[in-house]
């Protein structure tokens, strides 16, 4: 159809090395194409950020930071993340375990299950809580008691700390389990049942053989379980009620700033969150180069 | 009897499994599963024509389109891009193209909130995209276009990630053979590896679609959340709940989330896809 039967006539060499790769025109101008998009979309925000951050200078940038809203926003972000975090972690080595290393009817069901929190939009995900734990709630509803109890107590869950955090639990759920359970199945089973017919006991061998094995993938999943707890937004502020000083994460903080036209202050304050998203893209590509030398490792073994 | 021990043996010699998956289930349900009954719960307690009536009302069905709509194209926007910085990730050398390769996920590790107000201050009429695109008669923020851009922000990593691992993979001896058969390398891209990444491309639009329909806030700073023209279907969820119309707000999440199971059921196939696809390649 084409004229390219040509090519039959090129010596050997140069249609080898025409097969893997394009003419150097067509190669740079998709590298342009690349790179300008990238560079409208991913590397102006984050610069902007920063830019926009100090736009008013370092003095104004830490006194922002030294508010006491600000304080008590980095604060609930802290212990939202490090209740969530934590908590996901068991969840995730407890699942992948289960799933990995047995087999059992529904597996394919309770991956998804597993995956369902990050296909539910996180304002339905805050939604949820305040149907089951919020005035006239399920939970009032079915238990008046406890409800009752509660009040008396002067324990509330919706807008309040405990509802931020049940939050953050709900969207970040996956993040482990979704890390380890390819990575455990990769790795089958064989280690684990020698260690066991050699007389080890299941703790032994969970942390002796399984736990340096998922190591990378582990540490990888609560980077990323992580950053997402610290960050997310639309869940939590469904659940919060944006009372300053009290139940504002940080960003929750940051949209009170930028509703109040202190643009400076918001991206002073998002300046922190944006550092730590770098982190973690750093360790990010830290782990996937560690785990990448270890692949190899094993491969020349 | 003594092949029933054998038998209960080899499957017993790993400990736990009646711990982990006890554990696994009962904390799914605690978290995920019990919760999320509370909206059929919650959506039984109106009539039908209630439910209808809030789910068919002009500012929930405008927030439909617009969500679908704006979702869709960011989504196809992305395909297009992404199959191209995966391919350039993939089969070229540039300088720092560590660094690319590791910023492409930032969307994932930048909290939606700081992309929100980001987007919305880069683009709006004293930005720095906002005044070079206002002499073209080009508005963004407060209007779909900046939605539009806020939701392929967030959509960026989703191709690129599933497209790619499978490019990585790609065998050249098949491109070698296609082109010492006398195909050009129009036609080696266009009849083999194009339909070769496909799965892997439908997988990310979709997974960049059912992430966008579900986005909040990354997109309502940019917005501006103008009745009928730029809210956003969470942002009507939002409203009906600042009203305390639980209600309402959970009628229109019942819509939401029988789109997000279907997209996720999808997904999932086309992960079996993709998957096999691979395998057949190996073998």
């Amino acid at each position: 159809m084409t004229p390219a039967a040509t090519t039959c006539h090129m010596p050997h060499l140069v249609v080898h090395r025409h097969t893997t790769s394009e003419p150097p025109v067509v190669r740079r101008v998709l590298i342009g194409v690349a790179l300008v998009f990238l560079s409208l979309f991913l590397f102006l925000p984050l610069v902007f950020v920063f830019t926009q951050a100090f736009a008013k200078g370092i003095g104004f940038y830490l006194e922002t930071l030294h508010d006491p809203n600000a304080w008590s926003a980095i604060k609930l972000t802290l212990l939202a993340a490090g209740i969530s975090v934590p908590l996901n972690c068991v969840f995730g080595v407890c699942a992948a375990w289960a799933i990995a290393k047995f087999d059992f009817r529904g597996k394919n069901v309770l991956l998804t299950l597993i995956d369902l929190p990050f296909s539910i939009s996180p304002v339905i995900a805050g939604l949820i809580y305040v149907l089951v734990f919020g005035a006239q709630g399920w939970l009032g509803l079915k238990f008046p008691q406890l409800a009752d109890w509660m009040t008396d107590h002067d324990l509330k869950i919706i807008y309040a700390s405990p509802g931020i955090i049940l939050a953050t639990i709900f969207v970040t759920v996956p993040f482990v389990a979704r890390e380890l359970i390819p990575l455990m199945q990769a790795q089958g089973r064989s280690e684990e049942e020698a260690a066991r017919v050699l007389g080890a006991s299941g703790w032994q061998t969970f942390w002796r053989v399984t736990l340096p094995n998922i190591k990378w993938g582990l540490i990888y999943g609560v980077i990323l379980c992580n950053a997402r707890a610290m960050g997310e937004f639309g869940a939590v502020s469904v659940v919060s009620g944006h009372i300053r000083g009290q139940t504002n994460t940080i960003p929750l903080h940051i949209e009170a700033l930028y509703d109040d036209y202190n643009f400076t202050g918001a991206f002073a304050v998002a300046s922190l969150l944006a550092f730590l998203a770098l982190i973690t893209l750093g360790l990010k590509t830290w782990v996937e180069h560690k785990n990448a030398a270890l692949n190899k490792m094993a491969i020349s073994k | 009897m003594a092949n029933e021990r054998i038998k209960a043996r080899k499957i017993r010699v790993l400990p736990g499994f009646k711990l982990t998956l006890g554990f696994t289930l009962f904390y799914l349900s605690l978290i995920v599963l019990i919760p999320l009954a509370a909206v059929f719960w919650k959506t039984s307690t109106l009539t039908w024509p209630q439910f209808w009536h809030t789910i068919t009302m002009p500012t929930a069905m405008a927030s439909y389109r617009l969500t679908f709509g704006a979702s869709f194209l960011a989504a196809l926007m992305n395909a297009f891009f992404g199959l191209i910085v995966a391919w350039v990730l993939v089969r070229y050398e540039f300088f720092g193209k560590k660094i690319v390769d590791a910023l492409v996920d930032l969307p994932f590790a930048l909290p939606t909130a700081v992309a929100g107000i980001t987007l919305a201050a880069l683009y709006s009429k004293n930005g720095w995209i906002g005044q070079l695109l206002e002499p073209l008669g080009i508005q963004a923020a407060n209007t779909q276009l900046g939605i539009f851009i806020a939701l392929t922000f967030i959509g960026l990593p989703f191709i690129v990630r599933t497209v790619q691992p499978i490019l990585e993979d790609l065998d050249p001896e098949l491109e070698e053979a296609a082109s010492s058969l006398g195909a050009n390398r129009w036609q080696v891209f266009w009849r083999l590896i194009l339909p070769m990444l496909t799965p892997a491309l439908l997988t990310g639009f979709a997974l960049a679609f059912a992430r966008a329909l579900g986005e909040y806030g990354s997109v309502i700073f940019i917005a501006g959340n103008i009745p009928m023209k730029t809210q956003i279907t969470p942002v009507i969820i939002m409203g009906e709940l600042d009203m305390f119309e639980y209600g309402k707000a959970t009628a229109i999440a019942v819509v939401m989330l029988v789109v997000s199971f279907v997209l996720l059921l999808s997904i999932n196939v086309l992960q079996w896809w993709t998957n096999r696809y691979n395998t057949n390649n190996l073998a």
